[in-house]
């Protein structure tokens, strides 16, 4: 699914990621943790083809593809979906606008036919349920005057309504309360399928309760510097990040 | 560049799709300007005597007034004597008596524009007194008018059919002395629409006209006078496009609407005239005066504008809140590009009591273009309980774009409430990349993000009209008015 070699990223002159190798394959849940500035959103966004990074070395393959090489609305049609860290509010355009111009941009690049209003407001009501919002959100600004909680819970009805292949969520548990928690985890949980991976980047053991990750990888200062099974979650959550050593191999 | 300013480049850079020019034989007047022209264009319009005077009065205080210069919009002086003040397309015989005497070109000219008339006629619901350059050549639907009492017909025939109505009204709202383009228009206009709406009477169809610029160096000079009676309605809607031309072409035009006791009026525009190419050649100067007066009780009058072209627009529909209880509104998008400027804006002036004005402006910059909101909010010391809530928000695509806003208030009476907010904004890369990577082009992202910011001002408008406006943007709002 997701075959990261090697990749060197900078801001400017800074450089931010300093060799990531990171293979996902299909059905499988990877959960990223590590200190705050390691450089998990760049890897996020980066993954997402935001402008603004140099790729300095490495290379990414998605579904035997040059990832790098692929517009970013290219990606998302493809199936990368971002789950973002801080959505961004867009005034004046409905949620339900968005939505259905994401899927159908979607389904049309698939060769599937675009769902008409009536089709897509069913489809959209029931989604809604699995994330346990009100229809009201729907008629509202993307994300204007959401809560954070809400924005969170937002990026989740728009990952479950596209059903991407690979699902990256950056820190999507953050400002939650602890039922709306359950209710984001369940939704990923009704996400989880063999054909679907999902990369989890959280801070919290918490998250890693309700959706059990196949690995654990912690990254530092730009480098994925421990890996490990769901237990690693927890000696974290005890310990901290201090007693791995950073310039230590790779032990998985 | 980034893809997302490239696509914001592509977006904008749109040829203008109404350049052509028709080739139909005019009844033009000399170039230049004079009381002998002046007495030429009445003469043509068969025009009662009143008229004349009125005309040459303004001229001569024309004479003495200079061009304004406190807007903010830059242009080379204009050559007054460098104009054509009359241009009519040559009537085949005695003047067209249905649409099928009328030039076949001059309608293949509106179904270019996308106005079949023939087809018009057919479809209910609008219509349609079509200026073509200085005379009006068709008017639609006025049995059904006819049948309610209305009168809608060109300002020149209303002239000669009804000039007490035009004699009462006309140049009671913006006199002939009012300001240089004004008084310019009063001079030398050729023709416009007049609409009369007799008490009680709710129009059953939207008005709309829909003007041209065609003859090569000619200015148009439109008068549009519309009264709604005791508990009238009308609904009223303005298009316009010109052919692209090198060089600039002036439109001074005079709107003045009128609403008594209880009666409401509509006024919707988009106008699209010719901006000038990439490099700021050519376009149209656009200088008009509109202002509707609240005359009556519990009166209201509504502007919503729709302005993408022109060079230069110059223009501020306002409404004198006159009547008790009155109610002023104005809802405004002007987008400029390229080299256009825009100085536009309204003026809401209370002088009943308990009298209520929304402003709402939306301005968009892209490219070199300049932005201006210029809005005057006054309250006279008898508009006891006067409210005004005014929202100007401005929206800058790339960095070369400028927006300005220039809102004036004086309350001369201490009961009244004013609100004013301003934002604005740049279309940010975050909201751009996270349409992307929802998976919309980025040149539909900026459409979607520029509809959603003109959508207070798009519900305001008659729905054909709203389907025209976004075209305009070059977008597609499907779904996402709510
Ligand atoms: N535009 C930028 N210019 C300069 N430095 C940047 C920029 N964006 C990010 N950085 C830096 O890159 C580093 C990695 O940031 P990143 O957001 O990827 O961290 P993170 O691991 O997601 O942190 P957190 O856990 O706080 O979300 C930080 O030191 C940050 O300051
Ligand atoms: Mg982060």
């Amino acid at each position: 699914m997701l075959d990261i070699r090697n990749l060197h990223v900078a801001i400017g002159d800074k450089p931010i990621l300093k060799g990531i190798d990171l293979q996902v394959k299909p059905g499988e849940v990877h959960a990223i943790m590590g200190p705050n500035g390691s450089g998990k959103s760049t890897l996020a966004q980066v993954l997402a083809g935001r402008e603004g990074y140099h790729i300095t070395a490495g290379e990414i393959r998605y579904e035997q593809q040059d990832l790098l090489k692929l517009a970013p609305e290219i990606r998302a049609r493809e199936g990368l979906f971002l789950a973002f860290q801080y959505p961004v509010e867009i005034p004046g355009v409905t949620n339900i606008y968005l939505l259905k111009a994401a899927l159908n941009a979607r389904r049309k690049h698939l060769g599937l036919p675009e769902l008409d209003a009536i089709d897509f407001l069913q489809l959209v009501k029931d989604k809604l349920k699995l994330v346990n919002m009100d229809e009201a959100f729907l008629y509202r600004p993307v994300n204007e005057g959401f809560s954070g909680g809400e924005k969170k819970r937002n990026e989740i009805l728009q990952m479950i309504l596209l059903e991407p292949k690979l699902a990256l969520l950056d820190e999507t548990d953050s400002g939650l309360d602890i039922d709306a928690l359950k209710t984001v985890s369940e939704g990923v949980n009704t996400m989880r399928d063999p054909a679907r991976s999902i990369l989890l980047i959280t801070h919290y053991q918490r998250l890693l309760d309700y959706i059990k990750p196949d690995v654990v990888h912690v990254l530092a200062q730009g480098k994925i510097i421990h890996s490990g099974g769901p237990d690693l979650a927890r000696t974290l959550e005890d310990r901290g990040y201090g007693w791995l050593d950073t310039d230590q191999e790779v032990a998985v | 560049m980034n893809t997302a300013n490239r696509e914001i480049d592509t977006l904008i850079n749109r040829d203008y799709a109404y350049g052509f020019e028709s080739d139909i034989e005019s009844d033009i007047a000399p170039k230049g300007l004079s009381e002998d022209i002046i007495r030429f264009i009445s003469a043509k319009k068969q025009e009662p005597d009143f008229l004349l005077e009125w005309r040459l009065k303004a001229y001569k205080h024309w004479l003495t007034m200079d061009v304004p210069t406190w807007s903010s919009v830059h242009y080379p002086p204009i050559d007054f004597q460098d104009i054509i003040y009359y241009s009519a397309p040559k009537p085949r015989g005695d003047g067209p008596k249905s649409l099928d005497d009328i030039d076949p070109e001059l309608l293949r000219t509106y179904d270019r524009l996308g106005i079949p008339l023939k087809e018009q006629e057919l479809l209910a619901g609008v219509a349609v007194d079509a200026v073509f350059d200085s005379v009006s050549v068709a008017t639609t639907f006025r049995k059904r008018l006819a049948q309610e009492g209305i009168i809608f017909c060109s300002f020149s025939e209303a002239a000669r059919t009804h000039p007490n109505l035009v004699r009462q009204y006309m140049g009671s709202v913006v006199s002939y002395m009012d300001n240089f383009y004004a008084t310019l228009n009063s001079a030398v206009f050729s023709d416009g629409t007049f609409c009369y709406i007799p008490p009680g009477v709710k129009c059953p169809m939207e008005l709309s006209t829909y003007f041209r610029i065609n003859a090569k160096n000619s200015g148009q000079f439109e008068r549009t006078l519309i009264i709604a009676d005791k508990g009238a309605r009308v609904s009223y809607l303005e298009g316009c496009t010109a052919p692209m031309r090198d060089e600039n072409q002036l439109h001074a035009a005079v709107v003045e609407l009128i609403a008594l006791d209880d009666a409401e009026i509509k006024y919707s525009t988009v106008q699209n005239w010719y901006p000038g190419d990439k490099n700021g050649q050519g376009g149209i100067f656009n200088f008009v005066t509109k202002r509707g007066d609240c005359r009556g009780a519990r009166s209201k009058i509504s502007w919503t504008q729709v302005e993408t072209g022109s060079a230069i627009t110059w223009k501020y529909p306002s409404v004198i809140l006159r009547g008790e209880q009155s109610t002023g509104e104005f809802y405004s998008v002007a987008l400029t590009n390229h080299f256009q400027q825009a100085d536009t804006g309204t003026k809401m002036i209370h002088i009943g009591r308990d009298t209520h004005s929304t402003i709402v402006s939306k301005g968009i910059s892209a490219g070199h273009g300049h932005n201006a909101y210029r809005g005057l909010v006054k309250v006279l010391k008898g508009a006891q309980g006067a409210r005004n809530f005014s929202q100007c928000d401005s929206l800058l695509l790339g960095h070369e774009c400028a927006a300005h806003t220039f809102p004036y208030i004086e309350v001369k009476n201490p009961t009244a409430q004013i609100e004013h907010e301003a934002t604005t904004s740049r279309i940010g890369d975050d909201q751009l990349f996270y349409c992307m990577q929802r998976g919309l082009s980025a040149e539909d992202a900026v459409s979607m993000i520029v509809n959603g910011f003109c959508r207070e001002v798009f519900k305001k408008l008659p729905m054909e009209f709203a389907v025209e406006a976004q075209k305009l943007l070059g977008v597609s709002l499907e779904g996402s008015i709510g």
